[in-house]
């Protein structure tokens, strides 16, 4: 038997959820939508090994994304219902230990998994997409030898990070170089996002950036940015101060406060700001790129800051926006969905993360762990992580 | 015969002394020993101002009458100073449209017909047509708006004209038209020292690329003060291009002054001395105070800006700038002039709700800190009324608050420069430039309401000699946040204020308040 915390499909809760967080704000607003949520803490038998080439995996440190979040908040499109299988537990951002031999892994590896339960994973032919390298758009992952689940952490066969034990495929697990502590590997899952996110955007050499949002997704993008491209100015909008000094440390060239963002931006891209009688600001001019890495609102803002004919690259989950912007000034919408192992680039983007995340400046990005007992506190100290001067919170299952 | 300025030493007797603050103000109960420095009563005005303006066309300084200067076939340019003075606006009709009016009468009789007015406003915002039609007056606006009434545009290349450089470098760069024209006709109105002469044509009709010649922090610095002309570097460099304005065209200007009638009837107690208020002004103030403090911010705001001051002309000048200029000098000083023994450790100053670029707008910050540290600071002459290291103690509330048509290079200003240095040397040198030629403030400033994007920066640069000067400058009832970031100190009272200004200037400083409005001139002996 594990313990995990399971997420389970209750209409009252989800909906209990979504009106405390959209209703109230500040500490409260955190600790009651948290709580809310349709989560549970359980006993249940270990997950089943689907296939030889499956191995049974121990969480080390699990994470909790803002996916997570927007889950558990209500906050997540009913798009994505068809594919997730419930009930299931959640975590996808995980470190963990081998249990089982699984191709050259052995048992007793620390391994870190690429959580997306592509076509290889489920014993089915490849669709083309996965036969091109782009395992994030995987058409098959409703059929084959495990539920239905866009990733470990959806799925109702795998188990996922906040528990005890889950099952992933020999595919899915990288090994962990010894000197890369647990606090740093949990964040290679983020970060092979953020990889992935740099190179849908393909920002053009010189070329100036605006990203939006520097929360975990919003750090780890500026990283892969500076280490995977080579933009012009790269302006970061942090809401808090040690976001903001975050992103000083890893290359911003500018750091803006929400409101101040298209005023400066103005000043730095030329152009000028306009002021509509409803909505806010917005730019005849502006930046090249911006990237979306907030989840939600900051999608408006992207599209309100990027110059005509520029590009915007939406890494997080949406939320639903006023796309006049994107029709009148002609521009690009990209998605940016977990990663893949090469694609048109055929470089994998969860290895080159793991290779950066030994390297990169992450210490102290992890600075709250919490055993699965304290789901509640975990959940609302991450929905105020950037109020209490978190990055990324985390479960460590061991201490149950 | 009014009664001359003075300067009240507190004591027991001395009741508690109006302050502005913003748009509101209060009763102050000041240290005994304060010395507050009180203006000239108010001059009487000239009861027939049409004749005194007739006589002064007819019987100008250096100048031939100017019927004579007036021919058929010739090209005339009134140029006139804008809403930035006197303030408050003036109730109409402002001296500028009879003046004109004048003016244009002997213009008609001489068969002129090509004339030309415009409002000299520098990089100040256009006027809008409401505010150029209380200037004028009804029937001149009629007449030549908007063809032939217009607001100068510093930033309209193919109708200015560069006439020359100073020996000192100093490019001349004005209005196309009126360079051009055989005379230019200056109506100017004077409320401080520093306006009129040879600031008229040579700053109101002119570019950036000529401002920047004296708008600057070094001659700012040493220009002590720059309502002392013959002290001031910035009148200098004025004095300087007038000398090759004078090679090119004729000027012939007509400078007026008012007294010190500030404030309507119904406000008719901020003009006075307190221990002189009537029951009736007593019970005026007790009535508009808490008027004041009840009313909606925005209508708060809109009742300031309705007021319109009564002042009396005291003079009417004609003729050349500079023997014209002197007359105008001696008036101001007959009704600002001060005489003041000595400087002091601490000087207080109320900030009112107007200064010469929010009529009709905000007060924002850096225009707070501007009319503090800039104009009533250099309301002295000789030496500043506070010694060097002292401090300033300024009442105002300071929120930050800008006006988005008016001063949308302030925001950026305020956000983006003040947020790394308030030096003003490092401001000029590292971001006036980048302001002064960016694109969006040009459009701005030439199609909507919007001050040069380089004007946020000339008014920090008139603080630039009290920034040097002073040792603590401290905020009464300001916004924390606001005055940390532009370099000052809040308290919320002023025995806090004096409290904190006891690390600068000791337990037992000397005190000055300055009494203002109305304006007054510190001769500080």
């Amino acid at each position: 038997m594990i313990t995990v915390i399971e997420y389970r499909r209750s209409p009252t809760r989800f909906l209990a959820a979504r009106g405390a967080s959209a209703r109230t704000t500040g500490k409260i607003g955190d600790a009651v939508a948290g709580s809310l949520a349709p989560l549970r803490l359980i006993n249940r038998p270990d997950p089943r090994r689907p296939g030889a080439d499956w191995g049974r995996v121990r969480p080390l440190l699990s994470g909790i994304c803002g996916s997570d979040l927007a889950l558990l908040t209500g906050r997540s499109s009913p798009y994505l219902s068809p594919v997730v299988s419930m009930p299931f537990v959640p975590g996808h951002e995980v470190v963990g230990e081998l249990l089982d031999d699984v191709g050259d892994l052995r048992a007793g590896q620390r391994v870190v998994m690429d959580p997306v339960l592509s076509c290889a994973t489920r014993d089915v032919e490849q669709c083309p997409h996965c036969a091109a390298g782009h395992e994030s758009r995987c058409d098959h992952v409703t059929g084959g030898t495990v539920a239905a689940g866009l990733q470990t952490g959806f799925c109702a066969d795998t188990s996922g990070g906040w528990g005890g034990m889950l099952v992933a495929h020999g595919s899915q697990l990288y090994p962990v170089p010894e000197e890369l502590p647990n606090e740093r590997a949990v964040l290679v899952e983020p970060l092979s996002c953020a990889v992935h996110t740099v190179r849908r955007a393909a920002v053009p050499d010189g070329a100036s950036v605006v990203i939006v949002g520097a929360g975990t997704v919003g750090l780890l993008t500026l990283l892969a940015l500076r280490e995977f491209a080579n933009p012009g100015p790269v302006y970061v909008i942090a809401k808090h101060g040690h976001q903001r000094e975050r992103a000083r440390k890893l290359g911003a060239t500018d750091v803006l406060e929400p409101k101040r963002a298209a005023r400066v931006l103005r000043r730095a891209t030329g152009g000028s700001l306009q002021t509509p009688e409803r909505g806010a600001e917005y730019l005849l001019g502006g930046v090249d790129v911006a990237i979306e890495c907030t989840g939600g609102g900051g999608l408006d803002a992207a599209l309100r800051l990027v110059r005509a004919g520029g590009k915007v690259v939406l890494s997080g989950m949406p939320s639903s926006v006023d796309l006049t912007p994107l029709w009148y000034r002609e521009l690009t919408l990209i998605g940016a969905y977990a990663s893949d192992s090469g694609g048109g680039h055929g470089s994998s983007d969860f290895a080159d993360a793991l290779s950066l995340a030994g390297h990169a400046p992450l210490d102290g990005y992890v600075d709250a762990t919490y055993p699965l007992s304290g789901w509640r506190e975990a959940i609302g100290h991450a929905l105020a992580a950037g109020r209490l001067g978190s990055v990324k919170v985390a479960f460590d299952p061991t201490r149950d | 015969m009014s009664r001359p300025g003075f300067v009240l030493e507190v004591d027991e007797r001395t009741p508690p002394l109006l302050v502005h603050a913003g748009e509101s103000f209060r009763l102050e109960q000041f240290p005994l020993g304060t010395r507050v420095v009180y203006p000239p009563d108010s001059l009487p005005g000239i009861r027939d101002v049409d004749g005194a303006i007739a006589d002064a066309l007819l019987n100008p300084l250096g100048r031939k009458p100017l019927p004579e200067l007036l021919h058929a076939g010739m090209k005339l340019t009134i140029a006139f100073d804008d809403l930035s003075i006197p303030l408050p606006p003036m109730q109409s009709p402002d001296i500028r449209s009879r003046i004109i009016e004048a003016v244009l009468e002997l213009a008609a009789a001489a068969g002129v017909d090509d004339v030309e007015l415009v409002a000299a406003n520098a990089l100040h915002r256009r006027m809008t047509p409401a505010e150029i039609k209380h200037i004028v007056g009804d029937r001149v606006f009629a007449s030549f708006f908007p063809e032939h009434l217009r607001n100068h545009d510093a930033e309209d290349r193919a109708n200015l004209l560069h006439l020359g450089k100073t020996k000192h470098d100093e490019d001349v760069e004005i209005n196309r038209r009126a360079a051009e024209s055989d005379l230019i006709v200056y109506v100017n109105v004077n409320l401080a020292a520093m306006s009129g002469g040879s600031k008229s044509v040579a700053v109101g009709l002119a570019s950036y690329k000529s401002l920047r010649h004296h708008h600057n922090v070094h001659t700012l610095r040493n220009s002590r003060s720059f309502n002392d002309p013959p002290n001031s570097a910035m009148h200098h460099s004025y004095d300087r291009m007038q000398a090759v304005l004078n090679e090119h065209v004729q000027i012939f200007t007509v400078e007026t002054t008012v007294n010190n009638d500030t404030f309507p009837k119904n406000l008719g107690f901020l003009n006075k001395r307190e221990w002189e208020w009537s029951l009736k002004d007593q019970a005026s103030y007790v009535a508009a105070k808490r008027a004041n403090d009840l009313a909606p911010a925005k209508l708060r705001r809109k009742i300031w800006h309705n007021t319109r001051a009564p002042y009396g002309v005291t003079g009417v000048h004609a003729g050349d700038p500079a023997l014209v200029h002197e007359k105008t000098l001696a008036n101001i000083h007959r009704q600002q002039l001060t005489e003041v023994n000595g400087q002091s450790d601490i000087a207080v100053l109320g900030i009112p709700y107007i200064c010469p670029y929010n009529v009709n707008s905000i007060m924002n910050p850096i225009l707070v800190m501007c009319f503090g540290l800039g104009y009533l600071f250099n309301m002295y002459r000789n030496k500043p009324i506070v010694r060097e290291g002292g401090a300033l103690i300024m009442y105002h509330p300071m929120p930050q608050e800008f006006h988005p048509v008016h001063h949308p290079s302030y925001i950026d200003f305020f956000d983006e420069v003040l947020s790394e240095t308030t030096d003003p040397a490092t401001i000029e040198a590292k971001y006036e430039k980048q302001f002064a030629e960016d694109e969006w403030y040009r459009h701005l400033y030439r199609n909507s309401y919007a001050y040069h994007g380089v004007h946020p920066f000339y008014m920090w640069y008139w603080g630039a000699h009290a920034m040097e000067h002073l040792g603590d400058v401290i905020c009464v009832g300001a916004d924390r946040k606001v005055a940390t970031r532009m370099g000052f100190r809040t308290a919320s009272s002023l025995a806090d204020a004096l409290e904190m200004a006891s690390d600068t200037v000791g337990r037992s400083p000397s005190l000055t308040y300055l009494h203002t409005p109305p304006m007054r001139l510190a001769d500080v002996r």
